[in-house]
């Protein structure tokens, strides 16, 4: 069971809720059926807010269908419309009025754009009106943007109604430039102005004709979203088929038939603004007031002010919304989220600085006491050497000595003996004397 | 049905939208009064999502009474007692009554109550509340963010179940729901009532009325702005704290099926009012008042969670002059800040580093130099053994010379003492031979 009217940009409806649930039956009364009811009496107690655009040339009657729309005069003689100001160029402006009818209250702003399209030079008459919606949804994000929030009154265009002439032939460079510049800001209904200026048959080419080059030129208006019920979606395709609608507007009225109606009185005949037949008034009505008015106003809060948003928050936050894969990223986050990224991002790209300035900080050390080792062994080896050397010496030398004092030793000995021997033979000899000449 | 009561409401300004604007009368019907149903119909194709939190002690029926409340088995087997911590369980479920849809999630305190000491345990019930605004927060500050399907899992009720001593409020529900008041709508419930009789039971609430109210507790008080439903809210809200009893079994009473308990002393019927407030709960909680419970918690208990936590972040609505800050002003200076702080830490980072570096370098440094040291010494050791080596060795070769000498002579007198001799010798034997 899908909800019908959620949908992500205009012209485009899909819908995206993945939730892990499992299934209940009731097996008695539990009472929240009565939701509904709640919802019910929590909005009539708050009350409603709309706010509708028009924009046309002068002379299109705007004003009179608004009136008509409405069931009252907007502008009276305490309130002139624009339409009896003589403007030099185009401005915006808005009326607002509070109406209430079955318990409901209504605040209502209507917005006009007179001057629009009157100067014989049109080119930029759009854009007081985007500034217009502009700063109407700054205003929101503002509002919502607040720390401390309070009750925000929607002053947002919900719908913008863009008449066009009845010239039969087809649209015009000013109303082509004009939808192509607001359709992705606000939802854009066109109208075919004073329809009874028109037969049906010039009116059915004239429709034709339009909708051929609105798709041409790629303009996305306002589509009146599929419902469930069977009978109501025969329905709404059937309007479908009427698009653009072909509207007369009057509060006159007229006698016809015995029947009290609202109409333009001519010498032919009387245009009946409520007759089906006649003009497509009634459709307007019922599908802007009577069923849709909610929808607009969803479509403008999650549609239009959304893509306001995003783009007014990438210009601050993402390098100016430049499209690149980071930005991508980045809009998908709040921009809270997004600092604590950038600072998580940032810490370990420190981390990662960190080790490696330490690991080349260890290497280095480790180098140099390496070098400082192998140079303390190689001094080391060297004295080992030296004292090797050394100690080979003296055991020489000792052995030297010892063979020296060997040989002496021999020697003397030997020497004692001889002379020892040469005191026998002298004293042999003297005995040998004593004992006479023998010889 | 509330939709055939269409009184005409009066302008309240200024709260209310609509003001700066002027009535102006209607020629006939225009058909916006259909505006309500609109969004009614909007709702329920969207579906409605409701998330209760029961916060008790184990054993208090918290789960036997979801399934009550809500006529359908939920989850699981009950919990032991034996739980190191607080735990939240939280199940969805997808409920559907008539044309209504209700995605329903319980979320149950598993072990609250049963550590020996509890002075932590409202702790992750408080988490666990948070966490809910926190999701909710950073999807509404996202740059490409889709509120309308987000699944709203922010709690809009919590039922706290009072163990039914008869006597007061233990310090740990004081404690907890203290804590707990200003982040969710607190509804108080005395559990298992089956267990007070009806005299202690109005003692009972009164003290426990009281002592909310003296420890300056604020349960959710059943609103009282809407005339249509004004009168039964107040009334009820005299009634709390509910005492409820749960049940999914069913006794036969006269010729129905009745939710119940039997004891062998009588059987506690749940949907009769004289036995227990269970009705009045649920009447209350579904029926009349879930959509402002809905609402107030958006609308009280998640603003001051959001103003909290941007104001911790150094948000401010206005700057010292006064003038009223725009958010992307705020982003940016805020995010200055921060890439000045991220660069400043880098900084500290090398400098340290540079420092080390130096530090280790003269520490090698001297290490180098006490090792040359060393084996200066060494060497001059050295030198010193080779010159006393080099005496010896003078002194072993005078010895030797003078010794050489000393034998050269011996034998030249030797040699001539044996000519001598020789002759002496040729002179005997020559004697002789004469």
């Amino acid at each position: 069971v899908l909800p019908p009217w959620c949908f992500v940009t205009p012209g485009q409806r899909n819908l995206n809720l993945k939730l892990f649930v499992s299934q209940r039956n009731l097996e008695g009364y539990v009472g929240f059926a009565n939701l509904p009811n709640q919802v019910y009496r929590k909005s009539v107690k708050r009350g409603f807010e709309f706010t509708l655009m028009v924009v046309g040339e002068s002379g299109l009657g705007k004003s009179t269908l608004i009136n008509s729309l409405f069931l009252t005069d907007l502008y009276s003689k305490d309130y002139p419309g624009p339409s009896l100001r003589i403007k030099k160029t185009v401005q915006v402006e808005q009326s607002k009025v509070l109406v209430k009818e079955g318990g409901v209250q209504l605040t209502l702003t209507i917005v006009d754009t007179p001057g629009f399209g009157d100067a014989v030079d049109n080119s930029n008459c759009w854009q007081p009106v985007i500034n217009y919606i502009d700063s109407k949804c700054e205003d929101f994000l503002n509002a919502e943007s607040r720390v401390n929030r309070r009750l925000m009154p929607d002053n947002r265009v919900h719908c913008c109604l863009y008449f066009i002439a009845p010239s039969g032939h087809g649209l015009k460079p000013l109303d082509i430039e004009f939808m192509k510049r607001l359709h992705d800001k606000v939802n854009v209904i066109p109208l075919i102005a004073k329809a009874d200026t028109l037969t049906p048959e010039e009116c059915q080419l004239f429709k034709k004709q339009i909708m051929k080059e609105i798709q041409e030129h790629k303009i996305q208006i306002y589509e009146f979203p599929d419902i469930e019920d069977d009978e109501d979606s025969k329905l709404i395709r059937k309007i479908k088929e009427r698009m653009p609608l072909a509207v007369v507007g009057s509060n006159v009225v007229i006698e016809v038939n015995g029947k009290k109606v609202r109409g333009r009185q001519y010498p032919w005949g009387v245009a009946e603004v409520e007759n089906g037949e006649h003009c497509d008034f009634t459709v307007l009505r019922n599908m802007l007031i009577r069923t849709h008015m909610q929808d607009l106003k969803d479509v403008t809060n999650n549609v239009h002010y959304e893509n306001y948003r995003s783009r007014k928050l990438a210009a601050v936050t993402c390098n100016g919304g430049v499209d690149t894969s980071k930005t991508k990223n980045q809009m998908t986050r709040s921009p809270l989220a997004q600092m604590e990224e950038e600072r998580r991002e940032h810490v370990m790209k420190m981390k990662k600085m960190e080790t490696e300035m330490e690991q080349v900080f260890e290497m280095k050390v480790k180098e140099k006491k390496q070098k400082l080792k192998d140079s303390e062994a190689e001094l080391e080896r060297r004295h080992e050497q030296m004292k090797k050397n050394l100690e080979a010496q003296y055991k020489e030398l000792e052995e030297k000595k010892r063979h020296h004092e060997e040989e002496k030793s021999n020697w003397e000995a030997q020497q004692r003996i001889l002379e020892q021997q040469k005191l026998d033979a002298s004293k042999t000899m003297e005995k040998n004397k004593k004992k006479g000449k023998i010889f | 049905m509330l939709a055939g009561n269409r009184k005409c409401i009066t302008a309240r300004a200024p709260e209310k939208v609509g003001e700066g604007a002027r009535a102006v009368p209607l020629a006939g019907h225009v058909g916006f009064d259909s505006m309500p149903d609109q969004l009614v119909n909007k709702s329920v194709n969207h579906g409605f999502c409701f998330n209760i939190l029961c916060v008790g002690e184990t054993g208090l029926g918290k789960s036997t009474l979801m399934d009550t409340l809500f006529n359908t088995k939920f989850e699981g087997e009950p919990t032991q007692h034996n739980q190191p911590g607080v735990q939240l369980k939280s199940n969805t479920y997808e409920l559907q009554e008539s044309n209504v849809r209700l995605k329903l999630t319980v979320v149950n305190t598993v072990g609250f109550g049963d550590q020996i000491n509890k002075e932590d345990s409202y702790k992750s019930i408080v988490e666990f509340i948070d966490t809910q605004f926190e999701a909710y927060l950073q999807e509404e500050l996202k740059i490409k963010r889709t509120l309308h399907s987000y699944h709203d899992t922010r709690i809009h009720a919590c039922l706290y179940f009072i163990a039914p001593t008869g006597h007061s409020l233990k310090s740990l529900d004081l404690v907890t729901m203290k804590k707990l008041d200003s982040k969710v709508n607190i509804i108080p419930i005395i559990a298992k009532s089956d267990a007070i009789s009806k005299s202690e039971l109005t003692k009972f609430k009164i003290k426990i009325t009281s002592e909310l109210v003296s420890n300056g507790v604020q349960i959710y008080q059943f609103p009282t702005d809407d005339e249509t439903v004004a009168e039964i809210n107040s009334t009820m809200n005299g009634h709390l704290p509910f005492a409820v009893v749960g049940s999914t079994e069913e006794v036969k009473i006269g010729n129905k099926m009745v939710k119940a308990r039997q004891y062998p002393w009588g059987t506690v019927q749940v949907e009769n009012e004289n036995h227990c407030d269970f009705v009045k709960l649920r009447e209350m909680l579904i029926r009349v008042n879930m959509e402002d419970l809905r609402e107030q918690t958006h609308t009280r208990h998640y603003e001051l969670y959001r103003r909290c936590k941007l104001e911790e972040m150094g948000f401010k609505d206005t700057d010292p002059d006064c003038k009223p800050f725009s958010l992307q002003e705020t982003y940016e200076a805020k995010r200055n800040e921060f890439m000045g702080d991220l660069q400043k830490k880098e900084e500290e980072m090398r400098q340290m580093f540079v420092q080390r570096v130096k530090e280790k370098e003269a520490e090698l440094k001297e290490a180098e130099k006490e090792l040359h040291e060393k084996f200066d010494r060494l060497k001059k050791l050295h030198q010193d053994e080779k010159k006393k080596l080099e005496d010896k060795k003078k002194s072993l070769d005078d010895e030797l010379n003078g010794f050489k000498q000393k034998k050269t002579a011996a034998e030249l007198l030797q040699s001539q003492a044996q000519q001598a001799g020789g002759s002496t010798t040729l002179k005997r034997d020559k004697e002789r031979k004469k």
